[in-house]
Formats: structure tokens, sequence, C-alpha cells
């Protein structure tokens, strides 16, 4: 035992008055390297020791700060600026909503923190162990018994004269705690790291059943799984396997008005138009036209188009071509399609097809003006104004 | 222990604390009725808010005392006579409450029938908001108060001369009972007086939101108070640093208390994004009440809350004193606050008026002659009381 290297002299006391007047006569008889184990925390026992404020609140302070901005700007970040979502009509940068997480990563932070920083401060990390660890001396003061520690690097220090104070105190016993022989850190014995890696692995491996299996059990999954064939889905009821049907050839819908020049590319005789062009009519004509004709024809009917040179270049409706044909033909060209044109008459209801015509007729008249036509949108435009 | 161990020697408080009481009272009174008289309308709406400020420490006091009784604490026994002597004005409630009674028609648009008629939402709450049942609400309250507020303090002030134990178990049982009857109360009185204001709001915390405020404010009244006391040397001089760091932390409780409450009802008014509710929220954004909307946050919460972390200023009886004082004014900021936008309707607008500022000294005169008559014939300090020696032993 010789050959080991005292660390402290340690003394248990039977009850919490002794303790208190332990530690206040050791604080004054000049002692600074000395602790206190008690089972349970003693009232009063910061002023006996002559301690200060502890620091650690600035550790939590610091901290939790450090986490209320974190997440702030993490919210921030995700939220607002790198990947706009619109929630429940909110601003991007919805603060108040934000709140409530800030709260929580403040009390997280420095919870935890501070649980950190006290082990670090106490244990020295990454030591894990203190020499009164698996002490008689610790098993008492973690069950019954009162203790105190003077450490044998205080200055003042004296072998005997320590006993002999302790025995003074009124101390039922006094042991020498050694310090071990030699420094390890439990921490990085490979036994402990080993764990640690497969508490990592169990971890992994459950998290991953948990949430790819566990969660997609299904106890009661009537509902979820009927007889019935829904969209997409394939039968072998019919021999072509599919659960989707087609109408019986032949079907005509209710609403339908067969056209009856479909297919005829230059059709002897067309439809007049039934429609009296207002201004409701031609603003449905424009929104039709902006939609279906202007990607290819233009917006003003030019044929000078977004997708000019990218895709078949839609000719000009505003030449003395167009002009000159009668309602009915554009209409049966919009129909029935022409050259690379395809028909619309499954986008556009006969009633629009109609607008758009009226439409087109606008634009060509729009770029055609005469003197007249000029006098009248002028008087439009100053009566307008007058208004 | 008998009275005389514990080492307390009753003092008179001076006589010029009567004098300042009075004086505050006088002047409060006749400004008050003359703002009666010039505007009652505005008069009737300023007397609300320092009738609620009123109540809040009243009634908030004898909720500590009865918090400390429920809870078996003794670190507060040496000066829960403070709060006693500050409660003593619950009785008063009922003289208090006449001149609102008799201006029920400018404070509250629901005791006007034909506005009631012009709604389905207000006539489905008439059977709640009428004045009949608002008149036995009001007072069946107060005298419920009143009630316990006799009996638990009867008993305290019996034990100084007798010293009986079995004085303290019946308070406990009377604490206990009347704890959620408290709870109860107190948030009925936040909606009559309050949430009614604007008859067809409504908010489920709006009861806590006032606990909040009341129990914040009865701590900083019980502050300022011992910790004036205690230097002059009218409290049992064993109140120590110790006493003084726990108030703090309740304090300071309390202001994150209220910060979490306000917050809460204001983010889900805010999510939830209803017109019926969201337009309490615009009055306090119009205009000037912006302003103090932004004040209130900083005042309310922000500053105490700052002021408060650290040990220092929860044991330097300075800083405490200063906090309190401060807590106390933002309390009556804070009722304002819920109550004046309120006043803005019809034909009416809010303005700034002196009439605001009349009745706190009404009330805080009330106060203190009653604090100063109720400390002529008790002790101070409950020295009969089984707990005392342990609360004069106080460690943190």
């Amino acid at each position: 035992m010789a050959d080991k290297k005292l660390y402290a002299k340690a003394a248990l006391f039977d009850t919490p008055d002794k303790i208190i007047n332990a530690a206040k006569k050791t604080t004054e008889a000049g002692y600074k390297k000395f602790d206190v184990n008690t089972p349970y925390p003693v009232h009063g026992m910061d002023r006996a020791m002559g301690m200060g404020q502890s620091n650690i609140g600035y550790v939590t302070l610091f901290f939790g700060l450090s986490g209320a901005i974190f997440i702030f700007l993490f919210m921030w970040w995700t939220f607002a600026s790198s990947y706009n979502i619109v929630v429940g009509g909110k601003p991007f940068l919805a603060a108040p909503a934000f709140i409530p997480i800030t709260f929580e990563t403040t009390v997280l932070f420095a919870a935890i923190s501070t649980f950190i920083g006290m082990l670090a401060v106490y244990f020295k990390l990454p030591a894990n162990s203190h020499p009164v660890h698996d002490t008689e001396y610790m098993k008492a003061v973690s069950g019954d018994k009162y203790g105190l520690v003077i450490e044998a690097d205080d200055t003042i220090f004296d072998n005997v004269k320590v006993d002999e104070f302790l025995n003074n105190l009124g101390a039922y016993k006094v042991f020498d705690l050694y310090l071990p022989e030699k420094e390890t850190y439990k921490m990085l014995e490979p036994k402990f790291i080993v764990f640690l890696i497969m508490v990592a692995a169990g971890t992994f491996v459950l998290t991953y059943l948990t949430l790819n299996k566990l969660m997609f059990i299904d106890p009661f999954s009537w509902m979820e799984f009927q007889d019935k064939i829904t969209a997409q889905e394939g039968s072998d009821i019919f021999p072509d396997m599919k659960g989707m049907r087609l109408p019986v050839e032949g079907t005509v819908s209710r609403s339908d008005i067969l056209y009856p020049y479909m297919g005829l590319v230059n059709p002897t005789e067309v439809l007049s138009n039934p429609t009296i062009p207002d201004k409701e009519i031609l603003k449905l004509g424009k929104s039709k036209f902006l939609t279906f004709c202007s990607p290819c024809h233009g917006n003003f009917a030019q044929g000078e188009s977004r997708l000019h040179l990218q895709f078949p270049t839609g000719p000009t409706l505003v030449n003395d071509k167009i002009i000159n044909y009668p309602d009915g033909m554009i209409f049966h060209i919009i129909t029935n399609g022409q050259n690379a044109m395809p028909s619309y008459h499954l986008q556009i209801t006969p009633e629009e097809r109609w607008a758009v015509v009226d439409y087109i007729r606008v634009l060509q008249r729009a770029q055609n003006a005469t003197d007249s036509d000029l006098q009248l949108v002028n008087k439009e435009l100053s009566s307008n104004v007058a208004k | 222990m008998s009275p005389n161990e514990t080492g307390y020697i009753k003092k008179d408080l001076p006589g010029n604390i009567l004098k300042t009481g009075g004086i505050l009272l006088g002047i409060g009174l006749i400004l008050g009725i003359a703002g009666f008289l010039v505007d009652s309308y505005r008069a009737s709406f300023a007397y609300l808010v320092s009738f609620i400020f009123f109540l809040s420490i009243v009634i908030g006091s004898l909720f500590l005392v009865a918090l400390e009784y429920a809870a078996n604490a003794d670190w507060s026994t040496p000066f829960r006579r403070v709060s006693e002597f500050l409660a003593a004005g619950l009785p008063l409630l009922l003289i208090f409450t006449i001149p609102l009674l008799f201006n029920t028609d400018s404070l509250f648009l629901w005791s006007h029938s034909d506005y009631i008629n012009t709604d389905k939402m207000l006539q489905a709450k008439s059977a709640y908001l009428n004045t009949p049942f608002f008149m036995i609400r009001v007072f069946a309250i107060f005298i419920i108060w009143i009630i316990f507020y006799n009996l638990i303090i009867r008993n305290s002030r019996k034990q100084d001369s007798t010293g009986n134990q079995a004085l303290t178990k019946r308070n406990i049982i009377l604490s206990v009972i009347f704890l959620p009857i408290f709870a109860v109360t107190i948030t009925l009185v936040a909606v009559d007086w309050i949430m009614s204001l604007e008859s067809k709001w409504f908010s489920t915390i709006f009861g806590v939101y006032l606990f909040a405020g009341v129990t914040w404010s009865a701590l900083a009244a019980l502050t300022i108070t011992s910790i004036k006391l205690n230097e002059k040397g009218y409290l049992h001089s064993a109140i120590k640093e110790d006493h003084y760091y726990s108030l703090g932390t309740l304090m300071f409780a309390f202001t994150a208390f209220w910060g979490y409450i306000a917050f809460s009802q204001y983010m889900l008014i805010w999510y939830g994004n209803l017109p019926e509710e969201t337009f309490w929220f615009m009055q306090r954004w119009d205009g000037g009440w912006k302003i103090i909307s932004i004040l209130l946050i900083i005042t309310h919460f922000i500053v105490p809350f700052f002021y408060l972390l650290s040990y220092e200023s929860k044991t330097n009886p300075k800083k405490l004193k200063f906090i309190s004082i401060w807590i106390l004014c933002v309390h009556f900021l804070d009722i304002y606050w819920l109550v004046m936008p309120s006043m803005a309707r019809n034909d009416h607008a809010y303005s700034f008026s002196w009439i605001d500022f009349v009745f706190p000294l009404v009330f805080v005169g009330v106060l203190i002659i009653v604090f100063k008559k109720v400390a002529e014939k008790i002790n101070l300090v409950p020295v009969g009381d089984p707990k005392l020696e342990r609360g004069l032993k106080f460690h943190l």
C-alpha cells in the first residue's frame, strides 16, 4: 500500500448537523481543497463550505440563448429562405408559429448543456471516474451517512494533523483514499466503445423496423382493401385484363351536338355564325384564344408566337385570305383541324369556338383599322376620360 | 412556542402612513367624483381598470395565504401577515362595485336589449349575459371570497394568543376547499368584468390570463411591503436573503407564466385567424394601441424576465423593491390595455384623459389605510404559528 499515492482523507459523520458544523470548521481552519458528500442536498451547505455562486448558470444561459438563436435561424432558413412553403396562409417568416419550437429548443439546449457541463467539470472528461468512487466511503455516503473529504494536495495538508482534526470534529470513521496507480479512462476502453457501437446498431435496427415495418401493420384493413376495382387497376373479369372499361361503341353523350362536316378538307358549305359579338363573348373568346391558339398563332394572331422555330410555325390569321373566309370556315378549321393543326373539338365547346372566331375577327379589324375605326376608338376613349 | 419566545416585539406603524393614505384617498375621491360628473362614460371605464387592479391585489393576497396553508409552506410564514393585511380590503369590494353596477349601461353592450336583438350570437349568449344574473354572480362571488377570507384570517389571528396547532390544520382544510373555488371564481370575474366588455369576443384561456396577472401583482405587493417593513424593523429580524430570494423566484416564475399564457392566447387566435376572435387583437393593434401592445410585451415579460434572472437581483432588497413597483405599474398597464380599447364604440372614441389616473389614487389610498388600521390591532408576525420557527430558520 505504501507505493500508492494518497488522494485524500475522508471522514464519515452521523447527522446533518454534524456535517454542517464540520464543513464550517474546515472552512475556518483554512482548508481550500475539500468537498462534502451527502445522500441528499443539505440546506445551508453552500454557505457552510464558504462557496460562492456556481458559474454553471452562465453555461446554461449561453447555450440556452444559442439554442434559441440557432433554431430560429434554422426555421427561417428552411421555411422562409431555402424552400418557401405557404402554411395556413401565413407569411413565410411566421414568427409566432416559430416561438413554441424556439422555447422548447432553448430549454433542451440549456438542460443538456448544464448536465454535460457539470459532468465535464466534475469528472474532468474524458475521465469518467473519481478517486472516491468504488470505496467504502462512497457506499456510506450514498446510503445514510454524511462525508467530508480533505484532499492531500491542499497547501496546509498534514497527514497526522488532518486525522486529528477530523476526529475532533466528531467523525466516527476516517479513511485514507488513494489515487489509482495508473490513470485509466474507461470511456476510451475498447470494451466501452464496442458497447457504444452495439447500442448504435441496435437503435438503428429498432428504428428501421419501427418506421418501415411496425408502422405499416394494419389491424383493421376491411375499408382499405375492398373487392371493387379502383381507377387504373387491372381485373381478370374481362379478357383484356383492364379494370377500366370504355363506353359501348356508338355511344353518344346527351350534350354532344354532331358536327356535320367533320373530316372534310375543303367543305363546300359551312355553318353560319349564330352569335352576335358583345363584350362577354369577346372576353370568352379572348381567354380561349390565348389558351389554345396563341401558342402557335401568337397573341395577336400574326403567326409570331413564342414557339416560333421550335414547332411548326402557325400561319398568320390577319391576312386577306383569312379575312375573306366566312366565319363558318374558321369554325370548321378549329373543329376539324388543318394540315399540322389538330382538331380542337374536344378542348373547346362549340359556343367557345364561335367566341374564338369573333375574337379573331376583332384582331383582324384591329390590325387593318380604317380612319373611321380610329375616330370611333378616340371618341370612346375621350368619353371614358370625360367620365 | 409561546409568543414571547420568538423575539418579536410589536411596533406600531408610524401615523404619517395614515396621513399619506388619507391624502391619496381624498384627492382621488374628489377628482374621481369630478371625473364622473364630467364624463361618466369615460370615468366608468377608468374606474373599472382601477377596480380590477384593487381586486387583483386583495384576492391575489388571499390566494397566497391559502397557497401557503395548502402547500404547508413554512418559508413564507414570517411575512404571511403582510398578505393577510393586503387582503383585508376584500370586504370593501362590495362597496367599490356599486359605482360600476350603476354604470353597466355604459360598460356592457349586452345590457341593451335592442343591441342583443340585432345578433343571433348575442341572443344565444343572453342566458348568461343578462343584468340580473350578472348582479347575482358579482355578489355571490364576492360574498364567497369574503366568507373564506374571514374564516381563514380568523383562525390565523386566534392562533396568536392560543398557539393552537389545530387551527393550522383547520386552515389547511379551508384553503384546500378555497383554491378550486378561487380558480372558478377568478375565471368568472375575468369573463364578467373584462371579456364581456366585448360581448361577442371569447377566449377560453382568458381566466388563466387574469390569474397570472393577479398572482404576479399580489406577489409584488407582498414583496415591496415586506421589504419596506423589514428594513424599518417592523417584522422579525430573522427575515433574510433566502426569503427574499424565494419571493424573487416566485415573481420570476409568474413573469414567465404570464408570458406563456399571453402568448398561448395570442398564437391560437393568430393561427386560427377567425374574424370573430381576431378583432379583439386588431383593436389593440390600431393606432397608438400598437405602441402599448409592444410596450406590454417588453415591460411585462422581457424586462422583468432578464432582470430577475440573476441570483443577485433576487436577493438584493433594493433591486427587488424596484422590480416590485415596476410589476405593480405594469399590471395596471396590462388591465388598462385589456379594458380601455373596448370603450371605442358607437359614437365614442378612445383618447387619452386625466380621468384614467385618478382612480388608482383612491384604491392605493384605501389599501394603505386598511393596512395601517389592521396593523394597529394585529401582530405583523404570526407569533403563535407553529411553522414560524422553521420559517425563520429557512435556508435554501
